[in-house]
C-alpha cells in the first residue's frame, strides 16, 4: 500500500470517527447539566466593567 | 544610554544589509523593496539618535488622551486610524479598477494596469482595512473581556508597525509587478517571511493577554479571534512554502506543483475567507453587537455550536473553487458537501446576532450603529446562503468564472465585513478618544444609506452580468458551434459594469463621510444637530377621543 492509500484509509475510517466524536463532545460541552447559569454569566460578563469595558 | 546606542547599532546594521541587498539585487523590484527597508531603518536611526519622544509626539498628532488608563489603548487608536486610511485607499482602488472594466483606456501601463491594481485593491481592503480592524478590535476586546492590560506592550507596537510595513511592501510590490500569482497570497517569499514574524508576535500578544486574564471565563469573542490568528498563521505558512530563485531576488517557485498547488492555494484562499473574513469579524459581532444593544448575546450555547461548527467545517470547503478542473471528482464533491453543510451554522450565527436585538428592535430606528450591525448580519446571512448555493456543481457550471462570483464576494465583503467594521469604528472612536459622542450621528445614517444603496447596485448588476455571461458562454447553435465569442459577452456586460462602478462610487462616498466624521470626532468637535429617532409631538392628535352624542 502506498502512503497515499494508508493515509486515506485512515482518514475515511478512524480519522473521520475521531473528528466527529470530538466535534460532538465540544458542542455537547455547552449542554452539560448545570451549564445554564455558567453560560448566562459568561454572556453577561461583558457588561460588568463600566470603564469602556 | 547604552540601550540607545545598542538600538542605533541594530538599525545601522539593518541599513547596511539593505544597502548591500540593493547593490546585489537580481531585479529592480527587489531593489526598490530593499530601498524601502533602508529608508525605514534610516528613519528609526534618526528617531533614536535625536532621543525623540515618539509617544509624546504621537499623542499630540493623534490627539490621544494623556491621562492614565486602565487599558493599553494606543495601538488600538493607531489601528482605528489605519483602518479608516487603508479603507479609503482600498475603496478608491476598487472604484478605479471597476472603471477600468468599463473604460479600458484607464489601463495606464505598466504600473496601473488592471492586473496590478486588482491585487492592490483586494489586499488593501482585505488585509489592510480588514486586518487593521481585526488587530484593533482584537486588542480592544481581549483587554476588556479579560480585564487586564495587553501582555508585551512593546511587541504589540511591533505588531502594528510591522503589519503596516508588510502592507507597504505588498502594495508597492504589486505595482512593480512582483507577485507569486496566488490569489490573496500574492506577496513574494521575503514579504511572506516578514508577515510570519509579525503574525507570530500577534499570536504571542493575544495569547499572553488571555493567559494573564483576571476573568475566569474566556468570552466567546476571544475564541473566534484566537481561531482566526492560529488558522491564518497555519494557512499562510503552508500556502507560501516556496523556494526563492535567489536570496537577492524577488522570484520564487512554489513547493507544490500542478493540481496539488491549486488545491493548497484554494485551501488557503477559502479559509482566508473563512477565518480572516468570517471568524475574525464574528468575534467583533459577538462583542460589539451585545455591547451596542446593551443586551447579552441571544444564546451563548448557540455561539459555542456556531464556533465549533465553523472550525470543523470551513477547513474542508476549499475544493469548491476547483469544480470541473483536474482536481479528483471526490475532492470536488467533498468541498461541495462541506460548503452546503456550512450553511446551517452560518445562519445559526446570524440568528444569534439578530435575536440579540429581541426586545430592543426600536434601536434599529433610533440608533444608526445598530442599524449598520443589523445590515451587516443580514448580509452575512445572504452571502452564507449564496455561497453554499454557488458551490453546488450544477449551479457552479453556470456561475464559475463569471461576475456572479465577484458579486457574491462583494455582498459578503461590502455588506458583512464593511458594515460591521464601520459599526465598530463608530463604536470605538468616541470611547478611545474620550469624547462625549461622535461628531455627528446623522452622518452615520448617510453613510448607512449610501453604503447600502452601493451594495444593491453592485450585487444586482453582478448577478445580471454573471448569469448573462454564463448563459452566453454555454450557448450552442444548431450547427454545434458556440454562438458568442468572448468579446460579444464583454460588450453585452458594459451597462452592468457602469452600474457596478456607480455602486462603488456610492460606497466610497459613504466611507468619505465616515472619514470626515471620525476626523472631526478625534478633533473634539460636536455637530449641532437634531437627535436621531426623535418623535415629534403633534398637539392636535394628542387628545382623547370623546364620544359625541348622535344628532
Amino acid at each position: 500500500m502506498s502512503f497515499y492509500e494508508i493515509f486515506r484509509h485512515f482518514a475515511d475510517s478512524y480519522g473521520l470517527t475521531l473528528i466527529f466524536a470530538l466535534y460532538l463532545l465540544l458542542c455537547g460541552w455547552a449542554f452539560r447539566p448545570g451549564s445554564k447559569l455558567r453560560n448566562e454569566n459568561a454572556a453577561n460578563s461583558i457588561f460588568e466593567d463600566s470603564d469602556h469595558g | 544610554m547604552e540601550a540607545v546606542v545598542g538600538r542605533l547599532g541594530i538599525w545601522a546594521l539593518v541599513l547596511l544589509v539593505a544597502i548591500a541587498a540593493i547593490a546585489g539585487a537580481q531585479d529592480s523590484g527587489f531593489a526598490v523593496h530593499m530601498g524601502i527597508i533602508a529608508a525605514v531603518a534610516l528613519i528609526l536611526m534618526i528617531v533614536t539618535a535625536r532621543n525623540y519622544d515618539p509617544v509624546g509626539k504621537a499623542q499630540s498628532i493623534f490627539k490621544m488622551p494623556t491621562g492614565p488608563s486602565r487599558y493599553d489603548d494606543d495601538v488600538i487608536r493607531w489601528g482605528v486610524i489605519a483602518t479608516v486610511f487603508w479603507g479609503m485607499a482600498g475603496f478608491l482602488a476598487g472604484l478605479f479598477i471597476a472603471l477600468q472594466m468599463a473604460f479600458p483606456e484607464l489601463n495606464f501601463e505598466p504600473y496601473l494596469s488592471f492586473g496590478r491594481v486588482r491585487p492592490l485593491h483586494t489586499s488593501a481592503v482585505v488585509f489592510a482595512f480588514g486586518g487593521n480592524a481585526l488587530i484593533a478590535t482584537s486588542f480592544y476586546v481581549v483587554q476588556r473581556t479579560c480585564r487586564t492590560q495587553l501582555a508585551f506592550p512593546t511587541l504589540a507596537r511591533f505588531v502594528f508597525w510591522g503589519y503596516q510595513l508588510f502592507i507597504v511592501l505588498a502594495a508597492t510590490g504589486y505595482l512593480l509587478g512582483i507577485t507569486q500569482s496566488k490569489e490573496y497570497a500574492e506577496p513574494e517569499w521575503y514579504v511572506d517571511l516578514w508577515l510570519t514574524i509579525v503574525w507570530l508576535a500577534y499570536l504571542a500578544v493575544f495569547v499572553g493577554t488571555i493567559v494573564r486574564r483576571h476573568e475566569p471565563h474566556i468570552y466567546v469573542a476571544n475564541w473566534f479571534f484566537l481561531a482566526f490568528i492560529i488558522t491564518v498563521a497555519m494557512l499562510h505558512v503552508v500556502n507560501n512554502l516556496a523556494v526563492p530563485v535567489s536570496m537577492l531576488g524577488s522570484r520564487s517557485y512554489s513547493a507544490f506543483a500542478g493540481v496539488q498547488d491549486a488545491l493548497t492555494q484554494w485551501w488557503y484562499g477559502h479559509n482566508a475567507v473563512g477565518f480572516f473574513l468570517t471568524a475574525g469579524f464574528l468575534a467583533m459581532m459577538y462583542y460589539f453587537v451585545p455591547k451596542q444593544a446593551e443586551r447579552p448575546i441571544y444564546s451563548y450555547r448557540l455561539s459555542i455550536i456556531h464556533f465549533w461548527s465553523l472550525i470543523f467545517l470551513y477547513i474542508w470547503a476549499g475544493p469548491h473553487h476547483l469544480h470541473y478542473t483536474a482536481l479528483p471528482d471526490w475532492a470536488q464533491t467533498l468541498g461541495m458537501v462541506f460548503s452546503i453543510v456550512l450553511w446551517m451554522p452560518s445562519w445559526g450565527g446570524m440568528i444569534n446576532g439578530l435575536m440579540t436585538l429581541n426586545g430592543a428592535w426600536d434601536k434599529v430606528r433610533t440608533d444608526p450603529i445598530i442599524r449598520m450591525m443589523v445590515m451587516a448580519l443580514a448580509f452575512y446571512g445572504m452571502s452564507t446562503f449564496e455561497g453554499p448555493m454557488l458551490s453546488i456543481k450544477a449551479v457552479n457550471s453556470l456561475s464559475h468564472y463569471t461576475d456572479w462570483t465577484i458579486g457574491h464576494v462583494h455582498s459578503g465583503a461590502l455588506g458583512w465585513n464593511g458594515m460591521i467594521t464601520f459599526a465598530c469604528v463608530y463604536y470605538l472612536v468616541p470611547r478611545l478618544w474620550n469624547r462625549e459622542r461622535l461628531y455627528s450621528m446623522r452622518m452615520i445614517n448617510w453613510h448607512f444609506w449610501l453604503a447600502t444603496l452601493g451594495i444593491v447596485f453592485y450585487a444586482a448588476s453582478m448577478w445580471v452580468a454573471g448569469i448573462t455571461q454564463g448563459l452566453m458562454w454555454r450557448e450552442y447553435g444548431s450547427d454545434g458551434f458556440l454562438v458568442n465569442s468572448f468579446v460579444d459577452t464583454v460588450a453585452a456586460l458594459h451597462p452592468m459594469y457602469l452600474m457596478r462602478a456607480f455602486g462603488g462610487l456610492l460606497y466610497l462616498s459613504g466611507a468619505i463621510i465616515m472619514t470626515y466624521n471620525v476626523w472631526m470626532t478625534i478633533a473634539g468637535r460636536l455637530r449641532e444637530e437634531a437627535p436621531m429617532g426623535e418623535t415629534r409631538h403633534d398637539e392636535a392628535a394628542d387628545r382623547p377621543i370623546v364620544a359625541e352624542p348622535a344628532e
